[in-house]
């Protein structure tokens, strides 16, 4: 499969203060991501994630490396003509309605004016702003300007989806229709980059993450190669018996009432807390399992860098 | 087509700004208070007329090319609309032109509209259209093209308050400079000659647009000198304007 992206010894200095020091943001990085997947781009605020996107998209001049979009030199206006983007905190002409912004857009990407309207109408719909399509955008929420904004990330119908943040500053239930969106942005074999810090939403839609670090790349692979199945600790609640009971068997996390939540970590004691429930006539209200998830190995990965 | 579409979008900007009407507002104003002057003045009333009637038109033109024209790019830094724009398959030479093409469609439909006021004060004192001042107007209106290509230069790496301090420099050294020729007539050759030569050379000379004082004297205007003129408010803005483009193209967006 070729390469949607491919960046290769990134590396960008800032001269920062009155008395301008260099900075490093970006040591080196190395990663591409192949088409058709949707890969995650994780790392702590300050990590260069942002530097990276704006090297990606030319709004920043790298000090060295390459980067290739779709195969052709990021320098390029060209290389843009099938990608869409989404910035961190969307920034438009909040005089212009989501229709004219998506309007203007379009000719950015020299579409005829039939197809404009019909590909306007189905973005409003997509995105479900078809009732505020001719609001002006300031009087938009932040969630309805990040739909606006994937809008017309969406208006050249592009193969490579780069995403800052997508679902930054959205409720629970609009989280949700933009990582449907996402979703079937795989369906139809549309590349997707994206960063976030909801890591619940990276590890249910990606295919592949990479974790940067202090301007590093730390780890990056198939988000199945890195998550492990293997169980952590066990969560145990119980009614009716005191946390005393448990001693020596596990954590007793909490005691609330007669509930009593235990934390095992060897999972050949779970068994064994089973049945001294049953023995001494307590109530097993919940039993579960927690397997690693990525946000274990995003603090790992972040604390012993 | 881009470049047609950030136009659009830059006029649309431009004509929200109050302080394009507060200027123009002004500028009416001086066009028909050129009336008031004309009856208190001993003279040619429809001189005065016309004098305080161009001077109006290019001055509060110039003032309208400067106040817009150097927020017009710092402002899409700043509220980061750039981010948006530039991560299309958007060329920054494109950019610039777009929004230099856009601001000068402004001046155009607002030069227009102080030209309709002033022809029309001209007309109710001579009852008639007068083309040699459509053709002054032209000529302001090629400055105004000028004195937008360098506001749009100082926006792209300069606050808008700096930006105005460089761009009002630009105007007022563009019409002293002529000043510059006579000391060098007066000077002995040497380095020192040279040197102000060069200088003359390097620094715009605006009186090159002023046909001001000729057309309401009625005083004959060499021949070739229109096209002279015309050539070098083109290049200088030619090459302006490539300068704002290659500062542009080596920025950074942070």
């Amino acid at each position: 499969m070729a390469d949607a992206i491919r960046i290769e010894n990134l590396q960008k200095k800032f001269r920062i203060g009155f008395i301008p020091k260099p900075r490093e943001i970006l040591k080196g990085i190395t990663f591409s991501v192949r088409e058709g997947e949707t890969f995650g781009y994780l790392g702590p605020n300050g990590a260069g994630k942002t530097t990276t996107i704006k090297c990606l998209l030319g709004l920043i001049h790298p000090d060295a490396g390459t980067i290739e979009i779709l195969g052709r030199p990021h320098t390029q206006p060209r290389s843009r003509e099938a990608l869409g983007f989404l910035p961190e905190n969307p920034y438009f002409y909040d005089y212009l309605t989501a229709r004219e912004f998506l309007a203007f857009t379009a000719d950015l990407f020299g579409i005829g004016r039939t197809e404009k309207g019909e590909r306007i109408a189905r973005l409003l719909k997509l995105v479900g702003l078809e009732r505020a399509a001719d609001l002006p955008l300031r009087k938009y929420s932040r969630g309805m300007l990040q739909r606006a904004g994937l809008a017309q990330a969406l208006v050249n119908d592009p193969k490579l989806v780069v995403l800052d943040e997508p679902l930054g500053g959205m409720d629970p239930l609009g989280r949700k229709e933009i990582r449907d969106i996402i979703v079937r942005f795989k369906d139809e074999g549309k590349t997707v980059f994206f960063t976030s810090h909801i890591l619940q939403d990276i590890e249910m839609i990606c295919d592949r993450v990479a974790i940067i670090v202090g301007g590093r790349i730390v780890k990056e692979g198939g988000l199945r190669d890195l998550v492990s199945e293997k169980v952590l600790f066990t969560e145990v609640t119980v009614s009716g018996l005191p946390p005393q009971t448990f001693s020596g068997l596990g954590e007793c996390v909490s005691a609330q009432g007669d509930r009593v939540l235990l934390k095992l970590y060897d999972e050949a004691r779970v068994d064994e807390v089973v049945n001294l429930i049953h023995d001494r006539k307590g109530r097993l209200i919940a039993l579960s399992p927690r397997t690693e998830t990525l946000e274990d190995i995003f603090v790992d990965t972040v604390t012993r860098t | 087509m881009k470049i047609r579409a950030i136009a659009g979008i830059t006029f649309k900007e431009a004509k929200r700004d109050r302080i394009l009407y507060l200027l123009f507002f002004f500028a009416a104003l001086g066009i028909v208070a050129s009336r008031v002057l004309a009856i208190l003045t001993v003279g040619d009333r429809v001189k005065i007329i016309k004098d305080v009637g161009l001077a109006s038109i290019s001055l509060f033109g110039v003032l309208m090319a400067i106040l817009i024209g150097t927020g017009l790019v710092y402002k899409e830094i700043d509220k980061k609309t750039i981010y948006t724009l530039l991560a299309k398959p958007l060329h920054r030479a494109e950019f610039i032109l777009g929004k230099f093409l856009g601001l000068v469609l402004t001046l155009f439909v607002m030069t227009g509209a102080m030209t309709l006021i002033f022809l029309a004060i001209v007309y109710a004192h001579t009852l008639r259209i007068e083309g040699s001042l459509l053709v002054a107007i032209a000529y302001i209106f090629l400055e105004l093209v000028l004195i937008t290509a360098v506001a749009i230069l100082f926006s792209s790496f300069s606050t808008p308050i700096l930006s105005s301090l460089f761009a009002l420099a630009f105007y007022l050294i563009g019409h002293l400079s002529w000043g510059l020729e006579l000391i060098i007539k007066k000077m002995r050759p040497g380095a020192g000659k040279a040197l102000v030569r060069g200088l003359a050379m390097v620094l715009p000379d605006l009186e090159n647009f002023n046909f001001k004082t000729e057309v309401v004297h009625g005083l004959p205007i060499p021949p070739g000198i229109f096209l002279s003129s015309f050539l070098y408010g083109v290049c200088y803005t030619a090459f302006i304007l490539g300068l704002a483009v290659l500062i542009f193209r080596r920025r950074d967006f942070i």
